[in-house]
Protein backbone atom coordinates (compact mmCIF):
# COMPACT_ATOMS: atom_id res chain seq x y z
CA UNK A 1 0.00 0.00 0.00
CA UNK A 2 1.10 3.40 -0.72
CA UNK A 3 1.26 6.11 1.69
CA UNK A 4 0.82 9.85 1.84
CA UNK A 5 2.45 11.92 4.56
CA UNK A 6 0.34 14.74 6.30
CA UNK A 7 2.67 17.64 7.90
CA UNK A 8 2.12 20.69 9.41
CA UNK A 9 4.68 22.59 11.25
CA UNK A 10 4.62 24.99 14.26
CA UNK A 11 7.08 27.96 14.13
CA UNK A 12 8.33 29.54 17.09
CA UNK A 13 10.20 32.72 15.80
CA UNK A 14 11.88 35.42 18.14
CA UNK A 15 11.49 39.03 17.56
CA UNK A 16 14.05 41.52 17.58
CA UNK A 17 13.22 43.67 20.24
CA UNK A 18 15.33 46.13 22.61
CA UNK A 19 13.27 45.09 25.69
CA UNK A 20 10.48 42.12 26.51
CA UNK A 21 7.47 41.70 25.91
CA UNK A 22 5.76 42.56 29.42
CA UNK A 23 8.71 44.45 30.78
CA UNK A 24 11.72 46.64 30.29
CA UNK A 25 14.62 44.24 30.90
CA UNK A 26 16.79 43.88 27.45
CA UNK A 27 15.99 41.55 25.25
CA UNK A 28 19.75 41.00 24.29
CA UNK A 29 21.08 37.26 24.23
CA UNK A 30 24.44 36.22 25.70
CA UNK A 31 24.26 38.37 28.82
CA UNK A 32 25.98 36.57 31.96
CA UNK A 33 22.87 34.32 33.56
CA UNK A 34 19.99 36.02 35.01
CA UNK A 35 20.99 40.00 34.73
CA UNK A 36 18.19 40.54 32.94
CA UNK A 37 15.04 39.86 35.14
CA UNK A 38 12.71 42.08 37.13
CA UNK A 39 9.86 41.30 39.30
CA UNK A 40 7.39 41.14 36.22
CA UNK A 41 9.88 38.20 34.54
CA UNK A 42 10.31 36.79 37.20
CA UNK A 43 7.11 36.14 38.34
CA UNK A 44 6.26 38.17 41.49
CA UNK A 45 3.05 38.61 42.47
CA UNK A 46 1.72 42.03 42.66
CA UNK A 47 3.20 43.05 39.54
CA UNK A 48 1.78 44.26 36.26
CA UNK A 49 2.73 43.51 33.23
CA UNK A 50 2.53 45.75 30.23
CA UNK A 51 2.36 45.01 26.65
CA UNK A 52 5.56 45.99 24.20
CA UNK A 53 3.78 48.16 21.23
CA UNK A 54 6.42 46.69 19.20
CA UNK A 55 5.85 43.36 19.49
CA UNK A 56 2.32 44.32 17.55
CA UNK A 57 3.59 45.92 15.10
CA UNK A 58 6.26 42.90 14.44
CA UNK A 59 2.76 40.19 14.22
CA UNK A 60 1.17 42.45 11.55
CA UNK A 61 3.83 42.78 9.56
CA UNK A 62 4.17 38.79 9.62
CA UNK A 63 0.25 38.62 9.41
CA UNK A 64 0.05 41.05 6.36
CA UNK A 65 3.03 39.73 4.32
CA UNK A 66 1.33 36.02 4.94
CA UNK A 67 -2.06 36.93 3.88
CA UNK A 68 -3.47 36.48 6.95
CA UNK A 69 -6.52 37.70 8.75
CA UNK A 70 -6.08 39.93 11.00
CA UNK A 71 -8.19 40.04 14.41
CA UNK A 72 -9.23 43.45 15.13
CA UNK A 73 -9.96 42.32 18.69
CA UNK A 74 -6.92 40.14 20.95
CA UNK A 75 -7.04 38.66 23.94
CA UNK A 76 -3.87 37.42 25.92
CA UNK A 77 -4.85 34.03 28.07
CA UNK A 78 -2.72 32.61 30.50
CA UNK A 79 -1.36 28.93 29.87
CA UNK A 80 -0.32 27.08 32.75
CA UNK A 81 2.03 24.52 33.34
CA UNK A 82 4.30 23.89 35.93
CA UNK A 83 8.00 23.42 34.31
CA UNK A 84 11.05 24.90 36.33
CA UNK A 85 11.76 27.42 33.51
CA UNK A 86 8.58 29.40 33.75
CA UNK A 87 8.73 30.86 37.10
CA UNK A 88 4.72 32.42 37.20
CA UNK A 89 3.41 28.46 36.94
CA UNK A 90 1.93 29.79 33.36
CA UNK A 91 2.90 31.76 30.22
CA UNK A 92 0.79 34.62 28.77
CA UNK A 93 0.25 33.80 25.45
CA UNK A 94 -2.98 34.30 23.03
CA UNK A 95 -5.73 31.47 22.67
CA UNK A 96 -9.08 32.17 21.86
CA UNK A 97 -8.28 35.25 19.70
CA UNK A 98 -4.79 35.78 18.30
CA UNK A 99 -3.44 38.35 16.40
CA UNK A 100 -4.00 36.51 12.89
CA UNK A 101 -5.57 33.58 10.92
CA UNK A 102 -6.27 31.86 8.08
CA UNK A 103 -3.53 32.86 6.33
CA UNK A 104 -1.02 30.96 3.35
CA UNK A 105 2.66 31.07 2.05
CA UNK A 106 3.61 30.15 -1.03
CA UNK A 107 6.22 27.43 -1.58
CA UNK A 108 8.21 26.19 -4.88
CA UNK A 109 7.60 22.37 -5.36
CA UNK A 110 10.51 20.25 -7.17
CA UNK A 111 8.83 20.17 -10.35
CA UNK A 112 8.77 24.27 -11.10
CA UNK A 113 5.34 24.57 -9.94
CA UNK A 114 3.95 26.56 -6.64
CA UNK A 115 1.86 25.22 -3.81
CA UNK A 116 0.12 27.39 -1.14
CA UNK A 117 0.25 25.76 2.56
CA UNK A 118 -2.00 27.07 4.80
CA UNK A 119 -1.26 29.35 8.11
CA UNK A 120 -3.74 28.38 10.34
CA UNK A 121 -3.35 31.15 13.43
CA UNK A 122 0.19 33.27 14.38
CA UNK A 123 0.00 34.61 17.70
CA UNK A 124 1.86 36.71 20.40
CA UNK A 125 3.61 34.80 23.21
CA UNK A 126 6.39 35.11 25.66
CA UNK A 127 9.19 32.98 26.20
CA UNK A 128 10.52 30.48 28.68
CA UNK A 129 13.86 30.79 30.40
CA UNK A 130 16.92 28.72 30.06
CA UNK A 131 17.75 25.35 31.82
CA UNK A 132 20.96 24.06 31.69
CA UNK A 133 21.67 20.01 32.86
CA UNK A 134 24.47 19.16 34.80
CA UNK A 135 26.78 16.69 33.37
CA UNK A 136 27.29 14.68 36.76
CA UNK A 137 25.23 16.06 39.44
CA UNK A 138 21.22 15.76 39.75
CA UNK A 139 20.69 19.13 39.07
CA UNK A 140 19.71 21.56 36.45
CA UNK A 141 20.95 25.17 36.38
CA UNK A 142 18.33 27.42 35.67
CA UNK A 143 18.73 31.37 33.67
CA UNK A 144 16.05 33.17 33.51
CA UNK A 145 17.44 36.34 31.01
CA UNK A 146 15.24 35.12 28.34
CA UNK A 147 11.93 34.46 30.38
CA UNK A 148 9.87 37.38 28.89
CA UNK A 149 11.08 37.98 25.11
CA UNK A 150 8.88 38.08 23.18
CA UNK A 151 7.78 34.91 20.15
CA UNK A 152 5.60 34.80 17.71
CA UNK A 153 4.15 31.53 17.08
CA UNK A 154 3.28 30.40 13.65
CA UNK A 155 1.05 27.38 13.10
CA UNK A 156 0.59 26.04 9.59
CA UNK A 157 -2.26 23.89 7.99
CA UNK A 158 -1.56 20.52 7.34
CA UNK A 159 -1.20 21.01 3.93
CA UNK A 160 2.41 19.81 3.51
CA UNK A 161 3.45 16.37 1.97
CA UNK A 162 6.47 15.88 2.22
CA UNK A 163 9.99 16.49 4.21
CA UNK A 164 11.43 18.72 1.26
CA UNK A 165 8.08 20.73 1.34
CA UNK A 166 8.23 21.20 5.49
CA UNK A 167 12.07 22.62 4.23
CA UNK A 168 11.09 24.84 1.57
CA UNK A 169 8.58 26.22 3.69
CA UNK A 170 10.70 26.60 6.90
CA UNK A 171 13.08 28.39 4.22
CA UNK A 172 10.47 30.98 2.78
CA UNK A 173 9.12 31.85 6.51
CA UNK A 174 13.03 32.63 7.48
CA UNK A 175 13.38 34.86 4.05
CA UNK A 176 10.19 36.68 5.30
CA UNK A 177 11.24 37.18 9.07
CA UNK A 178 14.55 38.30 7.32
CA UNK A 179 13.24 40.73 5.00
CA UNK A 180 11.32 42.38 7.38
CA UNK A 181 13.85 42.71 10.16
CA UNK A 182 11.66 41.40 12.61
CA UNK A 183 14.07 38.18 13.97
CA UNK A 184 17.39 36.88 12.70
CA UNK A 185 15.69 33.49 11.90
CA UNK A 186 18.40 31.63 12.85
CA UNK A 187 17.73 28.05 13.93
CA UNK A 188 20.85 26.83 15.03
CA UNK A 189 20.89 29.66 17.05
CA UNK A 190 17.38 29.31 18.65
CA UNK A 191 15.88 32.45 17.25
CA UNK A 192 13.59 30.17 14.60
CA UNK A 193 12.41 26.92 16.46
CA UNK A 194 10.24 24.42 14.55
CA UNK A 195 8.04 21.23 15.38
CA UNK A 196 6.34 18.56 13.40
CA UNK A 197 3.26 16.98 13.72
CA UNK A 198 3.40 14.04 11.09
CA UNK A 199 0.82 11.31 9.91
CA UNK A 200 0.17 9.06 7.61
CA UNK A 201 -2.63 7.97 5.67
CA UNK A 202 -3.29 5.57 2.44
CA UNK A 203 -3.10 7.65 -0.78
CA UNK A 204 -6.09 8.73 -1.41
CA UNK A 205 -8.33 8.54 1.85
CA UNK A 206 -8.89 12.12 3.15
CA UNK A 207 -9.35 11.38 7.09
CA UNK A 208 -6.08 11.81 8.68
CA UNK A 209 -4.02 8.92 10.32
CA UNK A 210 -2.88 9.10 14.09
CA UNK A 211 0.16 11.76 14.57
CA UNK A 212 3.27 12.00 16.49
CA UNK A 213 4.88 15.41 17.53
CA UNK A 214 8.71 15.90 16.56
CA UNK A 215 10.56 17.92 18.83
CA UNK A 216 14.31 19.11 19.22
CA UNK A 217 14.93 19.85 15.59
CA UNK A 218 17.46 22.15 14.91
CA UNK A 219 18.37 22.94 11.84
CA UNK A 220 16.52 22.68 8.60
CA UNK A 221 18.51 19.57 7.79
CA UNK A 222 17.49 18.05 10.73
CA UNK A 223 13.55 19.09 10.56
CA UNK A 224 13.83 17.03 6.64
CA UNK A 225 15.63 13.79 8.04
CA UNK A 226 13.53 13.78 11.20
CA UNK A 227 10.71 13.89 9.10
CA UNK A 228 11.88 11.24 6.28
CA UNK A 229 12.80 9.14 9.59
CA UNK A 230 9.45 9.53 10.80
CA UNK A 231 8.03 8.41 7.33
CA UNK A 232 9.56 5.40 7.42
CA UNK A 233 9.05 4.15 11.08
CA UNK A 234 5.46 4.99 10.69
CA UNK A 235 4.89 3.45 7.01
CA UNK A 236 6.92 0.21 8.73
CA UNK A 237 4.52 0.05 11.69
CA UNK A 238 0.99 0.78 9.21
CA UNK A 239 2.84 -1.92 6.77
CA UNK A 240 2.88 -4.58 9.93
CA UNK A 241 -0.70 -3.78 11.06
CA UNK A 242 0.30 -2.12 14.08
CA UNK A 243 -0.91 1.38 15.22
CA UNK A 244 1.00 4.43 15.44
CA UNK A 245 0.97 5.97 19.00
CA UNK A 246 -0.05 9.63 19.74
CA UNK A 247 3.36 10.72 21.03
CA UNK A 248 5.87 13.61 21.31
CA UNK A 249 8.81 12.16 20.27
CA UNK A 250 12.46 13.83 20.31
CA UNK A 251 14.91 13.64 17.31
CA UNK A 252 18.37 12.50 17.95
CA UNK A 253 20.92 13.59 15.53
CA UNK A 254 23.46 11.57 16.26
CA UNK A 255 21.89 8.71 16.08
CA UNK A 256 19.40 9.82 13.20
CA UNK A 257 16.63 8.42 15.31
CA UNK A 258 13.29 10.00 16.39
CA UNK A 259 12.92 8.44 20.38
CA UNK A 260 9.86 8.95 22.45
CA UNK A 261 10.33 11.59 25.12
CA UNK A 262 10.76 10.07 28.34
CA UNK A 263 8.95 9.81 31.41
CA UNK A 264 5.18 10.21 31.67
CA UNK A 265 3.11 11.89 28.80
CA UNK A 266 1.45 14.61 30.94
CA UNK A 267 -2.13 14.83 29.65
CA UNK A 268 -2.32 18.57 28.53
CA UNK A 269 -4.36 20.25 30.74
CA UNK A 270 -3.62 23.94 30.08
CA UNK A 271 -6.57 25.65 31.62
CA UNK A 272 -6.53 28.66 29.51
CA UNK A 273 -8.02 31.86 30.43
CA UNK A 274 -7.92 35.44 29.89
CA UNK A 275 -5.18 36.97 31.61
CA UNK A 276 -6.91 39.92 34.48
CA UNK A 277 -3.31 42.25 33.67
CA UNK A 278 -3.84 42.67 30.28
CA UNK A 279 -5.89 45.25 28.96
CA UNK A 280 -7.77 43.59 25.54
CA UNK A 281 -6.02 44.69 22.26
CA UNK A 282 -8.01 46.54 19.47
CA UNK A 283 -6.38 46.55 15.89
CA UNK A 284 -7.81 49.65 13.75
CA UNK A 285 -7.59 50.20 10.66
CA UNK A 286 -5.44 53.27 10.84
CA UNK A 287 -2.88 51.06 12.58
CA UNK A 288 -2.89 48.45 10.28
CA UNK A 289 -2.69 50.89 7.07
CA UNK A 290 0.68 52.29 8.88
CA UNK A 291 2.04 49.18 8.76
CA UNK A 292 1.69 48.48 5.44
CA UNK A 293 3.62 51.23 4.73
CA UNK A 294 6.53 49.75 6.01
CA UNK A 295 6.58 47.08 4.56
CA UNK A 296 9.47 46.19 2.06
CA UNK A 297 8.89 44.76 -1.72
CA UNK A 298 8.64 41.14 -0.41
CA UNK A 299 10.92 38.03 -1.73
CA UNK A 300 8.20 36.94 -3.88
CA UNK A 301 7.38 40.79 -5.78
CA UNK A 302 10.84 40.74 -6.03
CA UNK A 303 11.93 37.94 -7.32
CA UNK A 304 9.04 39.15 -10.34
CA UNK A 305 10.08 41.78 -10.96
CA UNK A 306 13.77 40.51 -11.30
CA UNK A 307 12.96 38.44 -13.90
CA UNK A 308 10.79 40.71 -16.17
CA UNK A 309 12.59 43.70 -15.60
CA UNK A 310 16.15 42.30 -15.80
CA UNK A 311 15.46 39.14 -18.11
CA UNK A 312 16.68 36.98 -15.58
CA UNK A 313 15.96 33.10 -14.90
CA UNK A 314 13.73 32.16 -12.40
CA UNK A 315 16.49 30.40 -10.34
CA UNK A 316 19.01 33.19 -10.71
CA UNK A 317 16.30 35.67 -9.24
CA UNK A 318 15.37 32.98 -6.51
CA UNK A 319 19.67 32.98 -5.55
CA UNK A 320 19.48 36.92 -5.99
CA UNK A 321 16.56 37.36 -3.58
CA UNK A 322 17.73 34.67 -1.05
CA UNK A 323 18.61 37.48 1.25
CA UNK A 324 17.49 41.46 1.30
CA UNK A 325 21.38 42.21 0.93
CA UNK A 326 22.21 40.28 -1.50
CA UNK A 327 19.30 41.55 -4.01
CA UNK A 328 20.09 45.28 -3.07
CA UNK A 329 23.81 44.55 -3.44
CA UNK A 330 22.37 43.18 -7.30
CA UNK A 331 20.71 46.32 -8.09
CA UNK A 332 23.28 48.38 -6.28
CA UNK A 333 25.61 47.43 -9.21
CA UNK A 334 23.72 47.91 -11.94
CA UNK A 335 23.77 51.23 -11.23
CA UNK A 336 27.19 51.35 -12.10
CA UNK A 337 26.96 48.42 -14.57
CA UNK A 338 23.99 48.07 -16.35
CA UNK A 339 24.47 44.84 -17.84
CA UNK A 340 21.94 42.30 -15.58
CA UNK A 341 22.95 39.07 -16.45
CA UNK A 342 26.76 39.65 -16.24
CA UNK A 343 26.55 41.37 -13.02
CA UNK A 344 24.40 38.22 -11.74
CA UNK A 345 26.55 35.44 -12.77
CA UNK A 346 29.66 37.15 -11.13
CA UNK A 347 27.73 38.22 -8.25
CA UNK A 348 26.28 34.49 -8.27
CA UNK A 349 29.49 32.99 -9.61
CA UNK A 350 32.44 34.59 -8.84
CA UNK A 351 31.64 36.32 -5.50
CA UNK A 352 29.34 33.74 -3.73
CA UNK A 353 32.15 31.58 -3.81
CA UNK A 354 34.26 33.17 -1.54
CA UNK A 355 31.10 34.04 0.31
CA UNK A 356 30.70 30.19 0.65
CA UNK A 357 34.11 29.14 1.20
CA UNK A 358 34.06 31.56 4.75
CA UNK A 359 30.17 30.83 5.33
CA UNK A 360 29.99 34.63 5.57
CA UNK A 361 27.11 36.59 4.19
CA UNK A 362 27.55 39.43 1.54
CA UNK A 363 27.37 42.54 3.38
CA UNK A 364 29.86 41.21 5.98
CA UNK A 365 32.30 41.26 3.44
CA UNK A 366 34.19 43.48 1.80
CA UNK A 367 33.80 43.55 -1.84
CA UNK A 368 30.91 47.03 -2.51
CA UNK A 369 28.96 47.30 -5.42
CA UNK A 370 31.32 49.98 -6.45
CA UNK A 371 33.91 47.49 -6.61
CA UNK A 372 31.58 45.25 -8.76
CA UNK A 373 30.73 47.42 -10.72
CA UNK A 374 34.19 49.12 -11.49
CA UNK A 375 35.66 45.71 -12.13
CA UNK A 376 33.14 44.67 -14.58
CA UNK A 377 33.88 48.05 -16.59
CA UNK A 378 37.40 47.18 -16.85
CA UNK A 379 36.51 43.98 -18.54
CA UNK A 380 34.62 45.87 -20.86
CA UNK A 381 37.33 48.32 -21.56
CA UNK A 382 39.70 45.48 -22.14
CA UNK A 383 41.62 46.60 -19.43
CA UNK A 384 41.88 43.17 -17.94
CA UNK A 385 40.72 40.25 -18.78
CA UNK A 386 38.04 37.91 -17.59
CA UNK A 387 40.57 35.81 -16.41
CA UNK A 388 43.05 38.20 -14.72
CA UNK A 389 39.22 39.80 -13.01
CA UNK A 390 38.99 36.90 -10.88
CA UNK A 391 42.10 37.54 -9.42
CA UNK A 392 41.80 41.06 -8.86
CA UNK A 393 38.13 40.32 -7.02
CA UNK A 394 39.57 38.05 -4.54
CA UNK A 395 42.34 40.76 -3.98
CA UNK A 396 39.53 43.02 -4.11
CA UNK A 397 37.91 40.75 -1.39
CA UNK A 398 40.80 40.08 0.84
CA UNK A 399 42.01 43.81 1.32
CA UNK A 400 38.85 45.58 0.28
CA UNK A 401 40.89 47.90 -2.04
CA UNK A 402 39.18 49.14 -5.60
CA UNK A 403 40.00 46.87 -8.37
CA UNK A 404 41.05 49.77 -10.16
CA UNK A 405 44.22 50.79 -7.64
CA UNK A 406 44.83 46.32 -7.68
CA UNK A 407 45.39 46.75 -11.19
CA UNK A 408 47.57 49.88 -11.42
CA UNK A 409 50.05 48.91 -8.38
CA UNK A 410 50.43 45.35 -9.64
CA UNK A 411 50.73 46.46 -12.79
CA UNK A 412 47.76 44.02 -14.07
CA UNK A 413 46.68 45.90 -17.23
CA UNK A 414 46.38 44.15 -20.66
CA UNK A 415 49.30 44.44 -23.01
CA UNK A 416 47.22 46.32 -25.89
CA UNK A 417 50.15 48.28 -27.53
CA UNK A 418 49.87 46.58 -30.54
CA UNK A 419 53.95 46.74 -30.96
CA UNK A 420 54.47 44.75 -28.42
CA UNK A 421 51.88 42.13 -28.86
CA UNK A 422 53.40 41.62 -32.38
CA UNK A 423 56.64 41.42 -31.36
CA UNK A 424 56.00 39.00 -28.89
CA UNK A 425 53.37 36.55 -31.17
CA UNK A 426 56.86 36.70 -33.56
CA UNK A 427 59.36 35.42 -30.46
CA UNK A 428 56.57 32.39 -29.99
CA UNK A 429 56.53 31.62 -33.20
CA UNK A 430 60.17 31.81 -33.34
CA UNK A 431 60.75 29.52 -30.17
CA UNK A 432 58.39 26.92 -31.79
CA UNK A 433 58.76 25.99 -35.28
CA UNK A 434 57.28 22.91 -35.13
CA UNK A 435 53.85 24.02 -33.89
CA UNK A 436 54.26 26.49 -36.53
CA UNK A 437 54.90 24.06 -39.15
CA UNK A 438 52.19 21.97 -38.08
CA UNK A 439 49.71 24.75 -38.56
CA UNK A 440 50.34 25.48 -41.77
CA UNK A 441 50.29 21.78 -42.64
CA UNK A 442 46.65 22.27 -41.56
CA UNK A 443 46.31 21.43 -38.07
CA UNK A 444 44.55 24.76 -37.04
CA UNK A 445 44.28 23.84 -33.82
CA UNK A 446 48.27 24.13 -32.88
CA UNK A 447 46.79 27.68 -32.25
CA UNK A 448 45.94 27.47 -29.00
CA UNK A 449 49.21 25.81 -27.82
CA UNK A 450 51.02 29.42 -29.59
CA UNK A 451 48.23 31.58 -27.26
CA UNK A 452 49.29 29.72 -24.36
CA UNK A 453 52.81 30.28 -24.92
CA UNK A 454 52.07 34.49 -25.45
CA UNK A 455 50.41 34.47 -22.22
CA UNK A 456 52.72 33.18 -20.52
CA UNK A 457 55.36 35.06 -21.88
CA UNK A 458 52.61 38.35 -20.53
CA UNK A 459 52.33 36.80 -17.65
CA UNK A 460 48.26 36.79 -18.59
CA UNK A 461 48.14 40.44 -19.40
CA UNK A 462 47.24 40.32 -23.24
CA UNK A 463 44.46 39.51 -24.37
CA UNK A 464 43.72 36.69 -25.48
CA UNK A 465 41.27 37.23 -28.40
CA UNK A 466 43.36 39.74 -29.86
CA UNK A 467 46.85 37.41 -29.58
CA UNK A 468 44.37 34.42 -31.60
CA UNK A 469 44.06 37.45 -34.27
CA UNK A 470 47.67 38.52 -34.55
CA UNK A 471 48.66 34.77 -34.74
CA UNK A 472 46.24 34.03 -37.69
CA UNK A 473 47.98 36.92 -39.21
CA UNK A 474 51.20 36.28 -38.80
CA UNK A 475 51.15 32.43 -39.55
CA UNK A 476 48.86 33.09 -42.87
CA UNK B 1 -23.72 17.83 42.44
CA UNK B 2 -21.77 20.02 40.42
CA UNK B 3 -17.99 18.52 40.74
CA UNK B 4 -17.27 15.58 40.87
CA UNK B 5 -14.45 13.97 43.38
CA UNK B 6 -12.35 12.81 40.25
CA UNK B 7 -12.45 16.43 39.04
CA UNK B 8 -11.51 17.44 42.05
CA UNK B 9 -8.66 14.96 41.94
CA UNK B 10 -7.91 16.41 38.30
CA UNK B 11 -7.43 19.52 39.82
CA UNK B 12 -5.27 18.70 42.70
CA UNK B 13 -2.91 17.04 40.63
CA UNK B 14 -2.43 19.65 37.87
CA UNK B 15 -1.77 22.08 41.19
CA UNK B 16 1.00 19.54 42.61
CA UNK B 17 -1.39 18.93 45.68
CA UNK B 18 -2.20 16.02 47.84
CA UNK B 19 -5.11 15.88 50.23
CA UNK B 20 -6.38 13.38 52.41
CA UNK B 21 -9.69 11.56 51.74
CA UNK B 22 -11.16 13.69 54.16
CA UNK B 23 -10.02 16.82 52.84
CA UNK B 24 -11.18 15.25 49.10
CA UNK B 25 -14.78 15.50 50.63
CA UNK B 26 -14.70 18.35 52.26
CA UNK B 27 -13.49 19.99 49.28
CA UNK B 28 -15.58 18.49 46.80
CA UNK B 29 -18.54 19.67 49.28
CA UNK B 30 -17.32 23.49 49.11
CA UNK B 31 -16.11 23.91 45.68
CA UNK B 32 -19.64 22.23 44.95
CA UNK B 33 -21.55 24.71 47.24
CA UNK B 34 -19.37 27.91 45.49
CA UNK B 35 -20.86 26.66 42.08
CA UNK B 36 -24.21 26.24 43.16
CA UNK B 37 -24.14 29.52 44.20
CA UNK B 38 -22.35 31.16 41.11
CA UNK B 39 -24.71 29.37 39.13
CA UNK B 40 -27.63 31.82 39.95
CA UNK B 41 -25.66 34.38 37.70
CA UNK B 42 -27.08 31.71 35.05
CA UNK B 43 -30.99 32.88 35.94
CA UNK B 44 -29.98 36.41 34.11
CA UNK B 45 -31.08 37.30 30.55
CA UNK B 46 -27.66 38.16 29.07
CA UNK B 47 -28.92 37.53 25.18
CA UNK B 48 -28.02 40.65 24.62
CA UNK B 49 -24.87 41.48 26.98
CA UNK B 50 -21.46 41.00 24.50
CA UNK B 51 -19.11 38.65 25.84
CA UNK B 52 -16.44 39.79 27.68
CA UNK B 53 -12.84 39.06 29.26
CA UNK B 54 -12.64 42.03 31.83
CA UNK B 55 -14.78 43.87 34.07
CA UNK B 56 -13.54 47.42 33.12
CA UNK B 57 -13.24 49.18 29.97
CA UNK B 58 -9.45 49.88 29.76
CA UNK B 59 -7.90 48.21 26.42
CA UNK B 60 -5.02 49.37 24.19
CA UNK B 61 -2.31 50.10 27.19
CA UNK B 62 1.18 49.59 25.50
CA UNK B 63 4.73 50.35 26.60
CA UNK B 64 7.70 51.51 24.26
CA UNK B 65 9.89 49.17 23.39
CA UNK B 66 13.05 50.73 25.28
CA UNK B 67 14.65 48.43 27.51
CA UNK B 68 16.09 49.97 31.49
CA UNK B 69 18.19 48.59 34.06
CA UNK B 70 17.05 44.93 35.60
CA UNK B 71 17.50 43.78 39.01
CA UNK B 72 21.44 42.69 39.84
CA UNK B 73 21.67 38.91 39.80
CA UNK B 74 21.95 39.31 43.83
CA UNK B 75 18.38 40.68 44.16
CA UNK B 76 16.98 38.64 41.60
CA UNK B 77 18.02 35.37 43.59
CA UNK B 78 17.99 36.05 46.83
CA UNK B 79 14.51 34.16 47.32
CA UNK B 80 16.39 31.10 46.00
CA UNK B 81 16.03 28.21 47.74
CA UNK B 82 19.35 26.89 46.07
CA UNK B 83 21.70 28.62 43.86
CA UNK B 84 25.49 28.49 42.64
CA UNK B 85 26.88 31.40 41.10
CA UNK B 86 23.99 33.49 39.39
CA UNK B 87 22.08 30.50 38.97
CA UNK B 88 18.97 29.44 40.32
CA UNK B 89 19.53 25.66 40.84
CA UNK B 90 16.50 23.09 40.88
CA UNK B 91 16.47 18.74 40.70
CA UNK B 92 17.34 17.70 37.65
CA UNK B 93 14.12 17.51 35.20
CA UNK B 94 15.53 15.26 32.31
Amino acid sequence: MEFEAVIGLEVHCQLKTQSKIFCNCSADFGAPPNTHTCPVCLGMPGVLPVLNKKVVDYALKLALSTNCTINKKNVFARKHYFYPDLPKGYQISQYELPIAEHGWIEIETPKGGKRRIGITRIHMEEDAGKLIHHDTRPISYVDLNRTGTPLLEIVSEPDIRTPEEAGEYLKRLRELVRYLGISDGNMEEGSLRCDANISLRPKGETKFGTKAELKNMNSFRHVQRALEYEIRRQTALLLDGKQVEQETRLWDEARGVTLPMRGKEEAHDYRYFPDPDLVPLEIDEAWIKEIKKTLPELPQEKRRRFVEEYGLGSDDAMVLTSSKELAEFFEATLKGFNEPKKVANWIMVELMKFLNQDGIEIHECRVTPTHMAELLGLIEKGTISGKMAKEVLEKVYKTGTSPGEIVEKEGLSQVSDEDTLHAVCQEVMDENPKEVEKYRAGKKKVIGFLVGQVMKKTKGKANPKRVNEILIELLG
Amino acid sequence: MKISREEVLHVAELARLKFSNEEIDLFSRQLNDILVYIEKLNELDTEAVPATTHAHELKNRFRDDASSPSLSPEKALENAPEKEGSQFVVPRII
